[in-house]
């Protein structure tokens, strides 16, 4: 069968940061750029246990394409990502795991609940299972569903894009994100 | 043809009036048995060269609150994949005391299933090889499928009773 | 030739390294976790715990009338649920006594084989990446896409799926959703082609091979004392499935075979599967030819006549007396069910799924116990992969094809 070959003209490029520019140089908010940059560039650590899993399966393959969004590279170790996305129920047994993961991976990091399990314990409302993972680690986006639907998942990976590019450089250093994190009994 | 007629003649034949309680719900040949016996039983069903019940299909238990002295049901289901026929038996044990012989020698497979029937009723499989809890955390301090035990976390503070229906009023 | 420097006997003390492996390890595929004891790169011994994404199923149930159930079946096999819905039904319907007419029967064949297919690509080109072959997950992937498309257009749902009611569908299947299921089945264009192209790409590769053949067999005899069921104990040459010993939903009219392996190892394993993805395709191609058959009337039949748990139509509910008092009585789950005490098992994708459900006459079933295929063979990976290298044993568990949520329950 053969493949027609085409350029893809249809590359929308980002906006480029307000800023200065002249010949050769450019003088912007370094803020700006970071943001830019990170934004662009997440590497997510998928954290799957369950059905959403599977969907998440179905965002990274071919079809939905989770790369679209500079998210090639799926990496599994937490030292490396910056993104934790924990799809699935979390049982009790797990949740310790669960922290020592996040614990694991290094500042700035943000963290995604995919599903009705990971947000809230879902319809397993039960002496086994975690009533969210917001109960032993900070959240940014919850994405609703049983398991969401593909779209709902990029959809709330575009909502951590928003954060990212939006976040401060100082913003870890701040004594409520120090506040927060006192709170998980995270030092 | 091995119907259930033959295995009921057989099983009263090597065990006498012990077995009890004989039905035959949706055409599966189902008795109740001393749980003294329930190795033996297997060891035969297994061993006999008619019966040939070689594949334990599913163990698990039940609680009966109300049955004193018999709380406790783990129920066995065997398969003979010769002549495609399945049985199911059953041996009751008092809550208090709730020992029963482990069927890990016979079939491997008994191995996770006698953990998990200790792990949700607490039945105590005796010469189980690892009987430790298998799907709840170890820190646990009862058996959850008991039907005392709520289904619930009871430890939850974010949910009022009161708009789940679970109220006091 | 002399020169070696010989060291005396046991003046090097022989050491194991500890490697713990999960439960969160990326080539575990789920949440598994094995204490690895090895020796070099060789497995000395393995200890597996399980448990980590334990929801209490059974317990849920207890408290669940019988169709509120069905969502919970869903999450069991998560990769193939509507055969775990259907196994359901069909349980209930088994207690209830209702007798399904033979076009519920043939739809729902569509949908488990479909399910079947689904699960099996999925273990199948999993095992692909894991020995390093990532281009078959990302074109058969495209295909279980086209299933869903499916699923949604019967049921509006593309993962945990919901499907079917006790005594059949909740809807009769739109035009839509019959021109979806030729798209899929289309020899050329359709799953067959690619199907063929992924078998191209692993069956004689010669990496694959090497890789794979002679990696975690298992001997018939062991495997049936474990408890194995499904493709698994097939690989190993046992040719038993439930779909034919004890046929349920009206797989006795259908011309398919049982494959079967030899040694019980991963190449077995995938090769079965393989097949049995063929079988479950020519079975769906039988069935869509029967449903076809039928004609008037009978082509709009969708399920049984069952009105204390089928949920009426919502314009007779609105307009017949006896139609909301069922309609009430179904949502609010007050409808009392026999007593019974009943076994049933299917054919699920990675072995004999089964449900036993006592019921003393209440709202609820006073007992649910589900034989989670998986969670009884799983008990032999420690086995399987002993005398292995580390390498085999990542290979070894995604071709046991191992679902952390039905090993969990």
């Amino acid at each position: 069968m053969a493949r027609p070959v085409q350029f893809n003209n249809t590359v929308k490029f980002e906006g480029i940061p307000e800023g200065y520019m002249g010949e050769g140089f450019m003088a912007t908010n370094f803020e700006k750029v970071v943001g830019l940059a990170r934004k662009n560039s997440i590497w997510p650590l998928p954290f799957a246990t369950s059905c959403c899993g599977i969907e998440f399966m179905a965002t990274m393959a071919s079809h939905y394409d989770l790369a679209r969004f500079g998210s090639e590279r799926v990496g599994f170790s937490p030292r490396q990502c910056d993104l934790l996305m924990v799809m699935g129920t979390i049982a009790k047994k797990m949740g310790p795991v669960l922290k020592q993961v996040y614990l694991q991976m290094a500042e700035p990091r943000w963290v995604i609940a995919v599903g009705a399990c990971a947000s809230s314990g879902g319809i397993f409302d039960t002496y086994s299972v975690l009533q969210g993972i917001d109960q032993v680690i900070p959240v940014d986006v919850y994405v609703p569903g049983c398991p969401p639907r593909p779209e709902a998942i990029l959809d709330g990976f575009m909502k951590i894009q928003e954060l990212v590019h939006a976040e401060g450089l100082r913003r870890r250093h701040s004594d409520q994100y120090q506040e927060l994190m006192n709170s998980y009994g995270i030092k | 043809m091995l119907t259930n007629e033959i295995i009921q003649q057989k099983l009263t034949e090597k065990f006498g009036e012990a077995l009890t309680d004989w039905q035959a719900p949706y055409d599966m040949l189902t008795f109740t048995a001393p749980k003294d016996l329930n190795l033996k039983i297997m060891q035969f069903l297994y061993d006999d060269e008619t019966l040939k019940f070689r594949f334990l299909t599913d163990l698990q238990a039940v609680h009966f609150p109300d049955k004193k002295g018999a709380e406790l049901a783990v129920v066995y289901h065997l398969h003979n994949w010769v002549d495609n026929v399945r049985i199911r038996f059953k041996v009751f044990t008092d809550i208090q005391q709730p020992d029963v012989f482990s069927a890990t020698a016979l079939y491997q497979s008994a191995n996770f299933m006698e953990r998990e029937t200790y792990d949700f009723f607490g039945v105590n499989f005796v010469g189980h090889p690892n009987l430790i809890r298998i799907l709840n955390v170890d820190e646990m301090d009862y058996f959850p499928m008991r039907k005392e035990f709520p289904l619930e976390d009871q430890t939850r503070i974010d949910k009022d009773d009161e708009m789940f229906g679970r109220g006091k009023y | 030739m002399s020169d070696h420097i010989l060291l005396p006997e046991g003046s090097i003390e022989k050491q194991t390294t500890t490697l713990n492996l999960g439960p969160t390890h990326p080539a575990t595929h789920g949440v598994f976790q094995n204490i690895l004891e090895l020796d070099g790169e060789r497995i000395m011994k393995a200890t597996s715990t399980v448990g980590y994404i334990h929801r209490a199923f059974e317990k849920i149930a207890e408290r669940r009338p019988l169709y509120q159930i069905t969502p919970l079946t869903d999450r069991l096999n998560y990769c193939s649920s509507p055969i775990n819905n259907m196994g359901w039904h069909l349980t209930c319907e088994k207690l209830l006594g209702v007798t399904t007419p033979k076009r519920v029967d043939y739809l729902r064949i569509i949908i488990m084989e479909l399910a079947r297919i689904s699960d099996h690509l999925i273990c199948n080109s999993i095992v692909g990446v894991d020995s390093g072959a990532y281009s078959g997950f990302l074109y058969v992937m495209q295909f279980r896409e086209l299933i869903y498309e499916i699923y949604e257009e019967v049921c509006g749902s593309r993962l945990t799926t919901n499907i079917g009611r006790i005594g059949g569908f909740e809807r009769n299947f739109t035009n839509t959703a019959f021109e979806k299921l030729e798209k899929f089945l289309d020899e050329k264009s359709g799953y067959p082609a690619q199907l063929k192209e992924f078998e191209n790409l692993f069956n004689r590769n010669r990496i694959f091979m090497e890789r794979t053949i002679g990696c975690g067999p298992i001997a018939a005899e062991r495997a049936m004392n474990y408890g194995f069921t499904g493709p698994n104990l097939r690989a190993a040459g046992v040719d038993y499935d439930v779909r034919i010993h004890s046929p349920y939903s009206s797989y006795q009219d259908f011309n398919f075979t049982i494959p079967v392996g030899t040694t019980g190892d991963c190449y077995d394993r995938f090769l079965v599967r393989n097949q049995e993805m063929w079988q479950s395709l020519s079975i769906i191609n039988q069935a869509y030819k029967k449903v076809q058959e039928f004609k008037g009337a009978e082509a709009e039949v969708y399920h049984a006549d069952v009105p204390a748990y089928y949920l009426p139509e919502k314009k007779d509910v609105y307009t017949k007396m006896e139609a909301l008092i069922y309609h009430f009585k179904i949502v609010m789950g007050e409808t009392e069910m026999p007593v019974g005490e009943v076994y049933n098992s299917v054919e699920g994708a990675n072995g004999e799924l089964g449900y036993y459900l006592i019921s003393d006459g209440g709202r609820t079933p006073y007992r649910l116990h589900f034989r989670r295929p998986c969670f009884i063979y799983y008990q032999a990976y420690p086995e399987l992969v002993k005398d292995g290298m580390l390498s085999d044993a990542v290979i070894t568990m995604s071709s046991l094809n191992l679902i952390a949520g039905e090993l969990d329950a």
